[in-house]
């Protein structure tokens, strides 16, 4: 008898694992059930988030109140003369604000799972392509020199776009090579430019006229939510949901490329092709969030991390999971970053850093958690 | 599902891995590359599974070219064991065997109650169906390599191209292995590194050597001592097995005349050196 591997099921096989346990055990690592409660339980925290996001802040607006103003703003209702200072705060600062940070932590955790796969490397994030310093090279210009005057408030946004993409594409054009797009290369080429883009954005700022200037460099560069508008969301909106959607479409190719291009090629996947456009997808998204936050770091590369020990390695389970957890993430760390040493704020990049690391290395002590081997 | 190498070259920076190879592998036929370390046998194998391009000449499946195919759709039809390491991410086992349909999904669709069950079969077939809901990462090496012969399978191919299989498996494994190639009924090309086992196994053998096809023949015909003294530099006795009559080397360890003082004055200078701790 020679059971035939090459037939549908139905056949000849050996009837092995007849008595083997249903596929949705709830105890598997990664199991169906599992995703389902990191679903339900990462959205509802987000929805706690953002209503505590709103209500919270130097002056504390209660619930009922809060939804009260949203609801007017919403609908169009009517609200006392004396609520409109509580109003605007609400409406017009902190909803706002707290979307942003959601759209911010969302975009760089799925842009860190991302570039994770994409490079192979689990140190790898957001960053590590030199977008962050070609951002800021564009940003310190603005502040420092006062280029794009005619674009307002929306200058320094547009430069850090403008020099993210910059980046990119220098990064891109070095690290093309006859082999195409190596994730060893890669990495190499955006660690390398990163550096030269941090010594132009220093000497930007050592040749700054006022010691000013320099400050507001400094604090861009770690990262604020503050001058998050609503005019601010719709750019960044689009981007993290055009990224969600398309990574999510194309997670089982991430899954294949992570092993490596070998063995994506003997599965059928291009996985140059793929890197390419994954490079440019992620440095698109990732040029658009930091425009609007600055170099907010540390987060696109734990949040991948953390949500792989809740949900496993699965590409479609972490890129479900990632934008809301990180949506999560970023809005307690900007809650945080606003109340803690109010009417001060810290920078974004402080605080997603002193609570992330312990936070992370804890939990990646506790679980035995592997990334790179044992 | 016929396979055959027309002619196929592989220059990477100037260097020539393979020359001018020629090899046909009839449908059903399971034929062994062998040869040293560095003779060619991954570079061929990766031009079969499209992991690299050839320089020259073509890989044909059934007379039809595959560089003229997509890879999804080579995918469909030729499955491989490679020789790459795992990735970082530690995937279930499950998760690894089920991406074994990549090239039969659209997409990220879900795979079927049916694929399913494939899965699991497969994962039963090379007793791997224990280990579904472990991590990858913390599995030995043959457990890893019994995965992935799964995912292959799982892909539902019409031609193995399998890259050192044994590796890291013990003897039971290996001999499952090799009786699983045989009665598959697919189109194999296999690379093994033991030459007892590719003689039991393969219906055909190509030695390489330096990147060019020095013979095939069956089995008998490709190890004979002196080929296997010209190609390999050992001396080898050939039996025929008592049971099987299949061909079987049983190596002189005496070593040969003309290599033992080569191999000496490459090692002792360097050796002593070492021994004695003293710098160059």
């Amino acid at each position: 008898m020679t059971p035939d591997v090459n037939s549908v099921p139905g056949s000849a096989m050996p009837p092995v694992v007849a008595d083997a346990e249903p596929d949705d055990r709830g105890s598997r690592r990664g199991g169906r059930g599992r995703l389902v409660s990191a679903l339900v339980l990462s959205a509802a925290a987000l929805l706690v988030t953002v209503m505590a996001g709103v209500a919270l802040g130097p002056t504390v607006i209660p619930l009922d109140q809060v939804a009260r103003y949203v609801g007017a703003a919403v609908t169009g209702g009517t609200i006392n003369a004396d609520e409109v200072p509580a109003y605007s705060i609400i409406w017009q600062v902190r909803v706002p604000r707290v979307l942003l940070a959601v759209l911010v932590g969302a975009g760089l955790s799925v842009v860190g799972v991302a570039v994770q796969a994409m490079v192979r490397n689990a140190l790898a994030d957001p960053f590590v392509l030199g977008i962050s310093s070609g951002a800021s090279v564009g940003a310190s210009a603005v502040v420092v020199f006062g280029l794009f005057a005619g674009l307002g408030i929306y200058a320094v946004s547009a430069a850090a776009l403008l020099g993210a993409l910059g980046a990119s594409v220098l990064v891109y054009l070095a690290a093309r090579g006859r082999a195409g797009l190596t994730p060893l290369r890669l990495v190499l080429t955006g660690i390398a430019l990163a550096y030269g883009f941090q010594a132009v954005t220093s000497l930007v700022v050592f040749l700054s006229p006022n010691y000013q200037a320099a400050a507001t460099v400094l604090f861009w560069l770690l990262g604020s939510l503050g001058a998050a508008t609503w005019g601010s969301l719709p750019p960044a909106a689009a981007g993290v949901l055009c990224c969600v959607v398309v990574l999510l479409r194309h997670a089982r190719a991430l899954d294949v490329l992570s092993m490596g291009d070998e063995t994506a090629a003997s599965l059928g996947v291009d996985a140059m092709a793929t890197r390419r456009w994954m490079f440019v997808l992620t440095s698109v998204v990732t040029g658009l969030l930091v425009a609007v936050s600055g170099a907010v770091g540390f987060v696109g590369l734990v949040m991948p991390h953390l949500v792989r020990m809740l949900v496993g390695s699965g590409h479609r389970r972490v890129l479900a999971v990632a934008p809301l957890a990180g949506g999560c993430f970023m809005v307690w760390a900007d809650i945080a970053s606003r109340t803690f040493f109010s009417p001060q704020e810290l920078p974004l990049g402080v605080v997603t850093a002193l609570v992330g690391v312990p936070v992370f290395i804890a939990l990646l002590r506790r679980h035995g958690y592997l990334f790179g081997g044992r | 599902m016929e396979l055959r190498l027309d002619g196929v070259s592989v220059e990477v920076a100037g260097r020539a891995l393979v020359r001018e190879l020629r090899l046909d592998v009839g449908a059903g036929e399971v034929v062994g590359l062998i040869g040293p370390n560095g003779s060619g046998k991954s570079t061929t194998l990766r031009c079969v599974y499209r992991a690299l391009r050839p320089t020259a000449g073509a890989v044909l499946l059934n007379g039809a070219d595959l560089a003229a195919m997509t890879l999804r759709d080579s995918a469909r039809v030729i499955a491989a064991l490679t020789q790459e390491s795992h990735g970082e991410l530690d995937f279930t086992v499950e998760e690894v065997v089920a991406l074994g349909r990549t090239p039969h999904l659209p997409h990220s669709r879900a795979l079927s109650r049916e694929e399913r069950e494939l899965c699991r079969r497969a994962m039963a077939r090379v007793d791997v169906g224990h280990l579904a809901g472990r991590g990858v990462l913390t599995l030995s090496g043959g457990e890893r390599q019994r995965v992935l012969i799964a995912r292959a399978l799982v892909q539902q191919p019409r031609v193995l191209v399998l890259d050192e299989p044994t590796n890291h498996l013990d003897v039971r494994h290996q001999v499952e292995l090799v009786t699983l190639l045989r009665s598959c009924g697919l189109t194999v090309l296999v690379a093994l590194h033991d030459l007892n086992l590719a003689a039991a196994t393969c219906d055909r053998l190509g030695l390489l050597s330096g990147g060019r096809l020095v013979t095939t023949g069956r089995p008998a015909d490709v190890l004979t001592p002196e080929l296997v003294r010209r190609v390999f530099g050992v001396d080898a006795t050939v039996v025929r097995h008592p049971r099987t009559g299949a061909t079987q080397l049983l190596y002189d360890l005496t070593t040969p005349a003309g290599t033992a003082a080569d191999g000496h004055d490459d090692a002792g200078p360097t050796g002593d050196a070492i021994a004695k701790g003293i710098r160059p």
